[in-house]
């Protein structure tokens, strides 16, 4: 405990925090492919977590660290439907790129 | 013991009638129809003439064990416990007051209303939109009533416009016919103009009184006590009036503007062009309400107001001329029409303008009477015009009548006694009425004097043209061939003749209470009459004795032109081409109107309408401009890019961060950032 408070300042995993979010909101913005998309959401998940940590850490809270499992819980799930909805899309569209799949039916 | 009388039924149950007979009256049987539409009014009549007994009971109030009966004293109010207008100082109820004017007055309405219901059953029997007739009559006595009972200016003016929208419907009745259709939106438009000027009379009422209420506007008046005192010197009144009512300028505008509303509903100079036309509408409208009751609403209002006009004597001397000016006028252009109606109807605006002469002089009562004689003689002499078209199958023109009066006996007697009565041939209504206003115009100083031979020179012409009617229609050869077949088809039912009987006795009798009595039952509503003291019996005798005696001549200069020599007036029309030509295009009344206001206005419109329509096309144009632009612009958010909906959800998020920053940035001090209490209101 003691290197967090006094080697590294806790503005450095915030900092981190925004910089993996921001990664991940580009990637989600500038990438085609569907796969890549879903990877950069998982990112800025984790991006919040990292900074729910920090905070809970500073407080002296353990809900923010509670918050962080449900999260990671959601993602997991989140990542189970996601890849299998990824499959049938492109079992149905033979493409994974975002462009290409704007229309709800088939 | 004072109980309700229930004032407000006398109204409502014509309303009633008029809903009934409006709503379902197309689905029910004739019968049915008719038995509704004949209840709503004699129920009113039935009230009305318990209303007047109840007044009775108390000016004999000696008997005390009488029964069980309401007793009233006059003037007795109603008041609907909802107030209608509580804006600041201004303050309306519905109110209805009964006093011996409106008494009167309803005993008229509902009385002769109700008779030419019954006249319009067998009138109407044949006719298309019998139940619409029926409802928009109901619905008139509503109206007439309410502005009869009506308590201040303002539910009086209710009233006074909701007669004029019934008088637009009904003219207009035979909404199919153009000419009928055109005369409807006639008298409504005209009735505008009247209406403006009583609006604004109302406005300047409540301006400088304060209140609307008769009776209030009636007691700022109290302090200065003595109208008659007024009459005949008007200064020292005048001064004495001024530190607490309106200065005498401003009663005067108001007064003028009052009266050009009445001349508007009553058809007097310059607003009479509607009436005439008005008898495109079934005839018994025209007896009820272009005859007898709602064109005499322009008095009634005069005599309402009465204070107002008896301290502005300009006004007063304004309405007298206009009164004499439409009586001689009218009489003129009556002499020379040929519609039977038409004749009726310039004869109605003649005798109006008697009852504005009456009401000029400040012999209100006088005019009151006329009016209720009037009612009685011009009703009955419309219904029996009604029995002859009627019987001549729609025929109008009295040119292609003639030798009537062997085939319809009931009608000639009752034409008889109605024309007699409107003549002012003794003794029957007419000549008490028409007496009482020569004598009244007579004893008001040299100016009256004027008025008085004016309005004789208007008893010859009424005489004339009115036996000259008489003799056209019942006597001489018949001047149309199929004239007895059409006779034969249409014998005149049991509903019309005896309203005819019922009115004719009316015309006969009605004047014999005498002026003496009325003015003395009507005094507490409109005053003593002024003049009762100046006069004596033996100038009345002689005068009364003068204008029967003119009215004589009439009567025989009509018998030489029409029954003796039938050539000459067609002689004497082509000896003075230019008098026969002015009269009998109404001295080019409306063609003159048609000129000066009628095309300019319409070529106004057009151009306004061309301007206005600019106008709206540009601003809807515009609008629907932006519209269209925005939805352009709009559109290309809703892309279907699943990138660009994030990108924009990205940069809302950035946004609302930024904003939250710059809000909360200016009290956090960025050194605190991390240790700081207020980033995102988190903290403590």
């Amino acid at each position: 405990m003691n290197f967090l408070q006094h080697d590294v300042p806790l503005s450095w995993y915030l900092l981190l925090s925004a910089a993996l979010f921001s990664l991940g909101v580009v990637g989600f913005l500038i990438k085609r492919n569907l796969i890549t998309v879903f990877m950069s959401i998982e990112l800025m998940l984790n991006a919040v977590n990292l900074s729910f940590v920090t905070f809970a850490y500073q407080w002296n809270e353990v809900k923010g660290q509670i918050f962080v499992f449900f999260v990671m819980m959601v993602a997991a799930a989140e990542a189970a439907v996601g890849l299998a909805i990824i499959i049938a899309v492109y079992r149905a569209r033979s493409t994974l790129s975002v462009d290409r799949i704007d229309l709800m039916k088939l | 013991m004072n109980e309700s009388l229930h004032l407000w039924l006398i109204p409502l149950l014509p309303f009633v009638g008029f809903l009934l007979n409006g709503l379902i009256g197309s689905r029910l049987p004739k019968r049915i129809v008719s038995s509704i539409g004949l209840l709503a009014p004699l129920a009113s009549f039935l009230m009305v003439v318990n209303a007047a007994a109840a007044t009775m009971i108390t000016a004999a109030k000696s008997c005390a064990q009488c029964g069980p009966a309401v007793s009233v004293t006059l003037p007795y109010t109603e008041t609907l416990a909802h107030p209608w207008l509580n804006i600041g100082n201004l303050h309306v109820d519905f109110s209805l007051v009964l006093d011996q004017l409106s008494l009167v007055m309803l005993l008229v309405v509902t009385g002769v209303g109700f008779l030419i219901h019954v006249y319009s059953v067998g009138y109407m029997a044949d006719e298309d939109g019998y139940a619409r007739f029926f409802s928009y009559l109901n619905l008139f006595m509503f109206f007439m009533t309410v502005l009869v009972l009506a308590g201040n200016v303002l539910f009086m003016f209710l009233g006074w416009e909701g007669v004029g929208l019934v008088s637009y419907l009904l003219v207009g009745f035979y909404f199919s016919k153009t000419s009928a259709a055109d005369a409807g939106k006639k008298a409504f438009v005209v009735n505008r103009i009247g209406d403006f000027g009583f609006l604004i009379g109302i406005f300047l009422l409540l301006a400088n009184f304060g209140t609307l209420t008769f009776t209030e506007i009636a007691a700022r008046f109290r302090p200065s006590n003595t109208m008659n005192v007024f009459f005949e010197n008007g200064a020292i009144v005048l001064n004495h009036a001024t530190n607490s009512l309106p200065s005498v300028g401003v009663i005067t505008v108001t007064c003028l503007c009052l009266l050009l509303g009445a001349a508007g509903k009553s058809a007097q100079l310059p607003l009479y062009v509607w009436l005439p036309d008005a008898m495109e509408g079934p005839t018994p409208v025209s007896a009820l309400i272009h005859a007898a009751t709602m064109v005499t609403a322009g008095v009634y209002m005069i005599c309402r107001l009465h204070v107002l006009f008896d301290h502005a004597p300009f006004a007063l001397a304004i309405v007298a001329i206009v009164g004499t000016a439409t009586a001689l006028f009218a009489a003129t252009i009556g002499l020379v029409q040929t519609d039977i109606k038409r004749v009726l109807a310039y004869s109605t605006i003649s005798q109006l303008g008697y009852m504005f002469l009456a009401c000029g002089v400040a012999a209100y009562s006088a005019a009151i009477f006329h009016l209720v004689t009037h009612a009685f003689f011009k009703a009955l002499l419309f219904l029996s015009a009604g029995a002859v078209i009627h019987a001549m199958g729609g025929e109008q023109d009295m040119r292609k009548m003639g030798g009537l009066r062997k085939k319809l006996p009931v009608t000639f007697a009752s034409m008889t006694a109605g024309v007699l009565a409107i003549c002012g041939i003794a003794p029957f209504a007419g000549f008490f009425s028409k007496d009482a206003i020569l004598y009244a115009a007579f004893l008001r100083g040299p100016g009256g004097k004027l008025l008085w031979f004016v309005g004789l020179v208007t008893a010859l012409l009424t005489a004339l043209y009115m036996f000259r009617l008489w003799y056209l229609t019942f006597w001489g050869e018949p001047r149309t061939e199929n004239r007895s077949e059409a006779a034969h088809r249409h014998s005149t039912p049991l509903s019309m003749l005896v309203p005819l009987v019922i009115l004719a006795l009316l015309s006969l009798c009605g004047g014999w209470i005498g002026i003496d009595h009325f003015a003395a039952f009507l005094s507490p509503s409109v005053g003593a009459p002024s003049t009762a003291s100046a006069g004596n019996d033996a100038l009345e005798l002689l005068l009364s004795v003068l204008a029967v005696a003119v009215a004589l001549i009439g009567w025989f200069i009509a018998y030489q032109l029409y029954l003796r020599k039938p050539e000459r007036p067609a002689q004497i029309a082509a000896a003075h081409p230019g008098a026969y030509k002015l009269l009998a295009n109404k001295y080019y009344g409306d063609e003159i109107y048609g000129a000066i206001v009628v095309k300019p206005l319409f070529a106004f419109s057009k151009y306004a309408l061309g301007g206005v329509e600019l106008l709206l096309s540009g601003v809807a144009w515009l609008l629907a401009g932006t519209a269209s632009l925005a939805g352009m612009i709009l559109q290309r958010w809703q892309s279907g890019n699943l990138r660009s909906y994030a990108a924009w959800l990205a940069a809302g998020a950035a946004a609302i961060l930024l904003f939250v920053l710059i809000l909360h940035g200016k009290q956090a001090d960025p050194a605190q950032f991390l240790h700081g209490t207020q980033i995102f209101g988190m903290g403590r």
